[in-house]
C-alpha cells in the first residue's frame, strides 16, 4: 500500500488530477451548507445575467435561475451517477467474468458469446435502446450507461480470472476443502480486485461524460432538475447569445473528466506490477560501464577469453546488488570450461557482462576486464561490441525462444543472422542454414528449415538456437543452462551435440550449468561460483574427485547420483547469502562447519595456480 | 501388507478444440489404462519425461481431476467422493512452491483452511496444531503471519508439505516437489520428507523426472512413457538392470560423473492424438520388430516383481 502511494506521489499528473477532483468534491460536500439560491427558483426578470452582475457570481440562465447554484448541484448528481454507474458496472460485470472465468467451459462459452454480442453494438445506439425502453429519465440513464458498460469489466476480469483459476493454489484451496463460493470470494476475488479497481478508475470519466450527453439529449435528467448534461443542452438555444450558460458547465465536464482520467492513470500505472518494476523503461544497448581504474587496453594472453576480476552490480533504489564481485576466468582455445553454482551465485550475469548484455539501468560494470584475444571488450565502444556479438562471440540459453523469433520461419532467422555479419548472397546465406541445420542432427533439414519455432519440440528449437550461435563460427560459445529445460534423454543428446562441435570445430565454450554430472561428461575445467565469486577452480577430475573448499565438497554430497541406491543425503543448512547483504569475509561462513573467527574477519583470496581455492582451511591441499 | 491406493485401468482423455454444439475436434490420451497399487507405508516413485501423463495422473489420483474411465480405490472413499472427503485422506504437494500459495493470504491463513474445512476445528485448537505443524518442517513460528512472496523456494516448499499436513492425510502425491529448488535445498526438503514418512507413517507417490532423487527416496518405482507405466520394479533394480529399453535409454542419458554422454537414440514422441497402433517406443527403440509396430505391448511381468510392457525385453 505504501508502495502504491508513493508511486502515485511520483506521477505530477495524476497529483495535478487529484488535486483538481479533491476541490470538486469538496466543493459539492460543502454545497447544502453554502448560502445559495434555489436551484430550481425560476425569475424570469433576470434572464441571462452575466457572470459577476447583481449577484450572480457565475451569472443566470434562460429563466433566471442561478448557475452557481445550479452548477454544485449538477455536478454533485452527475458526479453520484457516474460514480454509481462505474459500480454497478463494475461489480456486476465482475461478478460475470468471474464466474465465466472460473468455471470454464460451456457456461463461459455461454456467456462470452452473450457479451460478444453485446459489444458488437454501438455503445451509444445501445445506450440509447435501453431508454428508449426503459422511459426518459436520470436512473435509466444510469442503467443504460452502466448496462453499456459490463462487457468491457466481465472482458477484462474474465481474462484475470482464467489466469488465476489455473494457479496451483487454487487446487490447493479445493484439497482444503473449501466449495466453490468460497473459493470464488477468498481466493480468486482478492486477487482480480486490483484489475476490477484500475479498470473503474480509468473508465469512470467516461461514464460520466456518457451519461451526460443522454442528459443533454433530453434522455437523462429531467427538468427542472439540474445536471451537467441537461444544463448543456438547455443552454444550447442560446449559444451565441449567452455563451456563458453553456461555457459554465461545459468547464466543468471538462475539468471532472480530465481530473478523473488523469487520477485513474496514474492509479492503474501504480498498481501496474510491470509499470513498477521499472521493465518498461528502455534498456541501453550495452551495460554501463563505470570503473574507477582503466585496466590496459591490450594484454598479451593465451587464452581466447578472459575474466579479469569482473565486477558487476545492480543498483535498485538504495540497495547494491553485488551479483559478480571480482570473477576472474580464462578459457583457452578448444576448451570447455564449466561455470557451475547455485542460483543466484551470479553464473548468468557473469556470462551476459562478457559482451555488455547486462541490462542497464539497473546493471552496471564496475570493475575489471574481459578480454578477447588479449583486448578489452568492457569499454569498447557499442559498434565494436555489436560488430563482435554473434559473430565472434555467439550465447546459447536456456530458453530457446528468447533467441528465436516466433513469427518467423527458422530457416529465415538463420540466413538473416548469416548476412548480417557476411556479404553473401540470399541462395549461399539459404544453402549455409541447410548445412548448419544438418551439423546440429535436425532430421529432414531441408524441409525443417521452413518451420516455424513453435511447430518445433523443445529439443529442436535448442538444435536450432544452437545452429544460430554456430552460424558465423565464433570462437567462443557461451551456453547458459542450455540443457536445463529439457529431458533427459533429449539433454544427452544436446550435450553429445556440443561435444562433437567442439572437437570437430575447435570453438571454446564456457558452460554454465548447476549440474555436477554434465559438468563431469563435458568440461575440461571447471570453476564453482557462491554469491558471486568463484571459489574454487582446476580440471574437472580433481575438483569433482578431490573438492578443496568445503563449499563444493558438502555441495557434491547434497546430489543424489544414479546408482547410488537408497540414501539419506547430507544437506547444507541455511541458505547462500543475499548479494545486497554479503557477510565479511568468507560468504560461506554461516553455513560452513569448519569456520573460525579468522573466517568473518579477514578478506579471503583465492590462491594457487592453476588449482585455486578461495579458503583457509582447505579440504585439500592445492599447490 | 494392506494397499493404500489402487487404480484400476485408469484413463484420462482431453478433448481439444472444443466447440459449442458439435464433437471436439481432436482427443488426447494423456493417460492410457494404467493399474498401479501402493502399499501403506510405501515410496513409489514415478519417473518419465515432460508430457508423458505424470501430473494428469497424479491429479486424478487426489480427486482435482475426473477419470474417463477406471477406478481409483483408496481406503475408506468411494465413487462418489467428494473433494473434501479425498481430501482427508490423500494430499498434493505442488511443484511451484510459489504459485502453490495465494500471495494475498498470509501463512497461517493457508494452513488453517485445511482445518477448518477438512476438520472443523476450532480456534484453539487451531492454533495449537498449526505451531505443531509449523515446528515439524522446521520453520520459525515467526513466519506465520508474513505472506508468501517473503520467502524462498524451499521455505515456500515447505509450508506446502505443512499444508498437505493439516489436512492429516495418510497418502501424499509429491509432484516434482524439488525441482524447482536448488541442490542444496532440494536435500534439505528430501531429508524432511523422509523424518516426516517415519515419523508419521506417510505413504508417498513421488513423481520426478529426476532418476537420482527417485531412486534415492522410492522403494519401488513405476515408468512412464506416453501416458503409459512401461516398467515397474523395485528401486534398487529398475535403473541398475532395466528390462524395458526406454527404462534403458533414460537411465543411460542421466548425467552421472565418469561417464561418457550416453542415450544416443534419435527420434521423438509420437503424436498423442494420433498415437501408434502397437508399442509408442518403437519408433525409438534399437530392438523394435513388426509385432511392435503393431501389437501393444501388456504390463506383465518379467522377474520377480519386476514388470515390463515389451515384446522383446531386455536381459538383465
Ligand atoms: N535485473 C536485476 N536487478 C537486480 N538484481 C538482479 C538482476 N538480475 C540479477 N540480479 C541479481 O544478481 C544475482 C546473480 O544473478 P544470476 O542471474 O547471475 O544468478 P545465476 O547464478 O545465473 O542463477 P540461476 O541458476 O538461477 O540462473 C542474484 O542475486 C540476482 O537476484
Ligand atoms: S574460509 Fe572458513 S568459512 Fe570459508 S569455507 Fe573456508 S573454512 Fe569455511
Ligand atoms: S515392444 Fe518392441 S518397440 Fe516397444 S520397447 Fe519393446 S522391443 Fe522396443
Ligand atoms: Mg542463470
Amino acid at each position: 500500500m505504501s508502495t502504491f502511494i508513493k508511486l502515485l506521489a511520483r506521477n505530477r499528473l495524476a497529483i495535478f488530477g487529484a488535486a483538481v477532483l479533491g476541490v470538486i468534491i469538496l466543493l459539492i460536500v460543502v454545497t447544502p451548507l453554502l448560502p445559495l439560491p434555489d436551484p430550481d427558483a425560476t425569475a424570469t426578470a433576470d434572464r441571462f445575467k452575466r457572470p459577476f452582475s447583481d449577484g450572480f457570481i457565475l451569472g443566470t440562465d434562460h429563466l433566471g435561475r442561478d448557475l452557481l447554484s445550479r452548477l454544485l448541484w449538477g455536478t454533485q448528481l452527475s458526479l453520484a451517477v457516474g460514480l454509481a454507474a462505474a459500480l454497478i458496472a463494475g461489480t456486476v460485470g465482475a461478478a460475470i467474468g468471474i464466474v465465466a472465468g472460473y468455471f470454464g467451459g460451456r457456461i463461459d462459452n455461454v456467456i462470452m458469446r452473450a457479451i460478444d454480442m453485446l459489444m458488437a453494438f454501438p455503445y451509444i445506439l445501445l445506450a440509447l435502446a435501453i431508454v428508449a425502453a426503459l422511459g426518459p429519465g436520470l436512473l435509466n440513464a444510469l442503467y443504460a450507461v452502466a448496462a453499456v458498460n459490463i462487457p468491457f469489466f466481465a472482458r477484462n476480469v474474465r481474462g484475470v480470472t482464467v489466469s488465476i483459476a489455473h494457479k496451483e493454489f487454487v487446487d490447493a484451496a479445493r484439497l482444503s476443502g473449501m466449495g466453490h463460493i468460497r473459493i470464488l470470494t477468498t481466493e480468486i476475488l482478492p486477487n482480480v480486485l486490483p484489475v476490477v479497481i484500475i479498470a473503474m478508475s480509468t473508465t469512470i470519466g467516461w461514464m460520466i461524460l456518457e451519461t451526460a450527453g443522454l442528459s443533454f439529449l433530453g434522455l437523462g435528467s429531467q427538468p427542472p432538475q439540474a445536471d451537467l448534461g441537461s444544463m448543456l443542452g438547455e443552454a444550447r438555444a442560446a449559444l451565441i447569445t449567452a455563451p456563458h450558460t453553456s461555457i459554465v458547465p461545459g468547464m466543468m465536464i471538462l475539468l471532472i473528466v480530465m481530473s478523473v482520467n488523469l487520477l485513474g492513470d496514474g492509479v492503474r500505472d501504480a498498481l501496474d506490477p510491470r509499470l513498477r518494476s521499472g521493465a518498461l523503461s528502455r534498456p541501453m544497448a550495452a551495460t554501463l560501464v563505470r570503473r574507477d581504474e582503466t585496466p590496459p587496453e591490450e594484454a598479451e594472453t593465451e587464452a581466447v577469453l578472459s575474466l579479469e576480476n569482473l565486477q558487476t552490480r545492480f543498483e535498485v533504489g538504495s540497495r547494491i546488488y553485488r551479483a559478480v564481485g571480482g570473477v576472474s576466468l580464462a578459457i583457452n582455445p578448444g576448451e570447455c570450461v564449466g561455470l557451475i553454482g547455485e542460483s543466484g551465485s551470479g553464473k548468468s550475469v557473469t556470462a551476459l557482462s562478457v559482451m555488455g548484455l547486462v541490462a542497464s539501468p539497473p546493471g552496471i560494470i564496475t570493475g575489471g576486464a574481459v578480454r578477447l584475444n588479449g583486448q578489452d571488450l568492457i569499454g569498447a565502444p557499442y559498434r565494436r561490441l555489436r560488430a563482435l556479438r554473434g559473430d565472434r562471440v555467439a550465447y546459447i540459453f536456456q530458453d530457446p525462444l528468447s533467441t528465436l523469433h516466433p513469427l518467423y520461419r527458422v530457416g529465415d532467422q538463420l540466413t538473416e543472422a548469416i548476412r548480417v555479419h557476411h556479404r553473401i548472397s540470399r541462395d549461399a546465406a539459404h544453402e549455409r542454414a541447410v548445412k548448419l541445420l544438418e551439423d546440429v542432427r535436425i532430421p529432414n533439414a531441408r524441409a525443417r528449415i521452413r518451420s516455424y519455432p513453435h511447430e518445433l519440440s523443445g529439443g529442436m528449437r535448442q538444435r536450432v538456437a544452437i545452429a544460430m550461435a554456430l552460424a558465423n563460427e565464433p570462437e567462443v560459445i557461451i551456453a547458459d543452462e542450455p540443457t536445463t529445460a529439457l529431458d533427459v534423454t533429449v539433454q544427452a543428446q544436446i550435450l553429445k551435440l556440443l561435444d562433437d562441435l567442439r572437437r570437430d570445430r575447435g570453438v571454446s565454450i564456457l558452460f554454465i550449468t548447476h549440474d555436477f554430472g554434465v559438468v563431469g561428461q563435458l568440461c575440461d575445467r571447471v570453476a564453482v561460483m557462491y554469491a558471486g565469486r568463484i571459489v574454487e577452480e582446476g580440471t574437472t577430475a580433481e575438483v569433482l574427485d578431490a573438492p578443496a573448499h568445503p563449499y563444493t565438497k558438502r555441495l557434491i554430497a547434497c546430489v543424489p547420483e544414479l546408482g547410488a541406491g537408497r540414501r539419506e543425503l547430507h544437506a547444507i543448512p541455511g541458505l547462500p547469502p543475499a548479494v545486497d547483504q554479503l557477510p565479511h569475509g568468507c560468504a560461506f561462513a554461516p553455513r560452513c562447519h569448519k569456520a573460525t573467527g579468522l573466517c568473518a574477519t579477514s578478506e579471503i583470496e583465492l590462491t594457487g595456480t592453476g588449482r585455486k581455492v578461495r579458503c583457509i582451511l582447505p579440504e585439500e591441499d592445492v599447490a | 501388507m494392506s494397499l493404500a491406493l489402487e487404480t484400476r485401468d485408469l484413463t484420462k482423455t482431453f478433448d481439444v478444440g472444443k466447440r459449442l454444439m458439435r464433437p471436439p475436434k481432436a482427443q488426447v490420451h494423456a493417460v492410457h489404462p494404467t493399474s498401479l497399487n501402493v502399499e501403506n507405508g510405501e515410496t513409489l516413485g514415478i519417473v518419465g519425461e515432460s508430457g508423458c501423463g505424470k501430473s494428469t495422473l497424479a491429479r486424478m489420483l487426489v480427486g482435482l481431476l475426473p477419470p474417463t474411465s477406471g477406478t481409483i480405490e483408496i481406503e475408506g472413499l468411494s465413487g462418489g467422493s467428494s473433494p473434501a472427503d479425498f481430501g482427508r485422506v490423500i494430499q498434493y504437494v505442488f511443484q511451484d512452491p510459489v504459485s502453490s500459495l495465494n500471495p494475498r493470504k498470509t501463512i497461517r491463513q493457508i494452513l488453517e483452511a485445511p482445518l477448518i474445512h477438512l476438520h472443523g476445528m476450532g480456534r484453539t485448537e487451531r492454533s495449537a496444531r498449526i505451531d505443531e505443524i509449523f515446528d515439524s518442517v522446521s520453520l520459525r513460528p515467526e513466519f506465520l503471519d508474513r505472506y508468501p512472496h517473503e520467502f524462498s523456494g524451499g521455505q515456500a516448499q515447505r509450508i506446502g508439505i505443512a499444508r498437505a499436513l493439516a489436512a492429516n492425510a495418510r497418502i501424499l502425491v509429491l509432484d516434482e516437489p524439488v525441482s524447482a529448488l536448488d541442490v542444496s535445498v532440494q536435500a534439505q526438503v528430501l531429508n524432511l520428507l523422509a523424518d516426516l514418512k517415519d515419523e508419521l507413517g506417510l505413504t508417498y507417490l513421488f513423481i520426478s523426472h529426476d532418476l537420482a532423487v527417485v531412486e534415492a527416496v522410492s522403494d519401488r518405482v513405476a515408468v512412464l512413457y506416453f501416458g503409459a507405466v512401461v516398467e515397474e520394479g523395485r528401486a534398487e533394480n529398475i535403473f541398475a538392470s532395466p528390462r524395458h529399453p526406454y527404462t534403458r535409454l533414460l537411465a543411460e542419458s542421466a548425467p552421472v560423473v565418469g561417464r561418457p554422454i550416453g542415450g544416443q537414440a534419435q527420434g521423438e514422441l509420437p503424436d498423442p492424438m494420433n498415437p501408434p497402433p502397437g508399442c509408442a517406443f518403437a519408433s525409438r527403440c534399437p530392438r523394435a520388430t513388426d509385432i511392435c509396430r503393431t501389437d501393444r505391448p501388456e504390463l506383465r511381468p518379467i522377474e520377480g516383481d519386476q514388470r515390463a510392457a515389451c515384446h522383446h525385453p531386455l536381459d538383465p
